[in-house]
């Protein structure tokens, strides 16, 4: 993927109001991986949330699929800078998946096959903000964006929206993952440009 | 959580060659010459020999004989960070005193 210029995007030029600062417009689906792509079948696929009592559920392919789905259509916003508009995702809202959840855990720790985390407080996942997300423009979402299934948090940065998603931890204190451990910012909000820590 | 053992695709990776200029920035000394010794597997080799994932937010050297990450290495504007956590340790080739 070359350099995009903003000149060339008219009114969606960085200064647009739809993108948040640093940003540029992209039109295609750049691929970012920090290591090897699992490829998990569905039928081995498990979904888990483990509370912070230790208490665990556990959703197969076919519980998640037998959940009430949602379509939303949402902008991404990667740290690399690029920024997608309008993706539109099919998925589970965490609010269902949380529903019957016990739990008082300020901050959740997310982990994926082949050992990826990210971390984000338990309140950004809830609210219609978050989703297990197993459909991308109305197809299976492809491994290399993170099928069978990714966390998608599109009001964060991408990083967040882990690919591969396994499972969620509840946690009483934060627990930094993959990225922020290395620089990145424990948060990410695109619009306050938290790339870095001290950003 | 217990390691998902796959099937994996490689994926889009270089060798660890890619972290030369990177890493000259903040070393004195050419570490891709250096061998680290992988804290997951205990495997020894060059850091040129890594696989280096660099279409990420950082670049993630992974070991060729267990594929865990050996090496992080963000770059900010004003900061770099380095994460050396899955090396138990790196031999850095020096001149004869
Ligand atoms: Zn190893």
């Amino acid at each position: 993927m070359g350099i995009v210029s903003p000149g060339f995007h008219g009114r969606r030029s960085a200064a647009a109001p739809e993108l948040p600062p640093g940003q540029y417009l992209t039109e295609d689906f750049p691929v970012l991986t920090a290591g090897p792509t699992p490829r998990v079948p569905t039928d081995a696929w498990e979904f888990t949330v483990v509370t912070e009592a230790g208490q665990r559920y556990a959703w197969s392919w076919a519980d998640l699929m037998a959940l009430p789905g949602q379509t939303v259509t949402v902008d991404l916003h990667c740290v690399t800078k690029w920024s997608k508009l309008g993706t539109t995702w099919t998925g589970v809202s965490l609010d269902t998946l949380l529903e019957n959840v016990e739990t008082a855990a300020d901050y959740a720790l997310v982990h994926s096959y082949g050992g990826y985390t990210t971390n984000l407080p338990v309140e950004d996942l809830l609210d219609g903000q978050a989703w297990i997300a197993f459909k991308y423009e109305g197809e299976d979402l492809a491994p290399a964006h993170g099928g069978p299934a990714r966390l998608l948090v599109p009001h964060l940065y991408l990083w967040k929206s882990a690919k591969w998603v396994r499972g969620i931890q509840l946690l009483n204190e934060d627990e930094p993952g993959f990225w922020e451990s290395a620089g990145y910012h424990d948060y990410g909000d695109p619009w306050r440009e938290q790339r870095y820590q001290g950003d | 959580m217990t390691p998902f053992h796959g099937p994996y695709d490689d994926g889009d990776y270089a060798d660890g060659n890619a972290l030369a200029g990177p890493l000259r920035e903040i070393f004195a000394v050419d570490l891709t010459a250096a061998s680290g010794r992988c804290a997951h597997c205990g495997a020894e080799g060059p850091v040129a020999l890594l696989r280096v994932y660099a279409h990420a937010p950082g670049l993630v050297a992974r070991c060729p004989s267990c594929t865990e990450v050996v090496m992080r290495l963000v770059r900010g504007p004003n900061s770099a960070w380095l994460d050396l956590r899955g090396a138990t340790s790196i031999r850095i080739p020096l001149g004869v005193e």
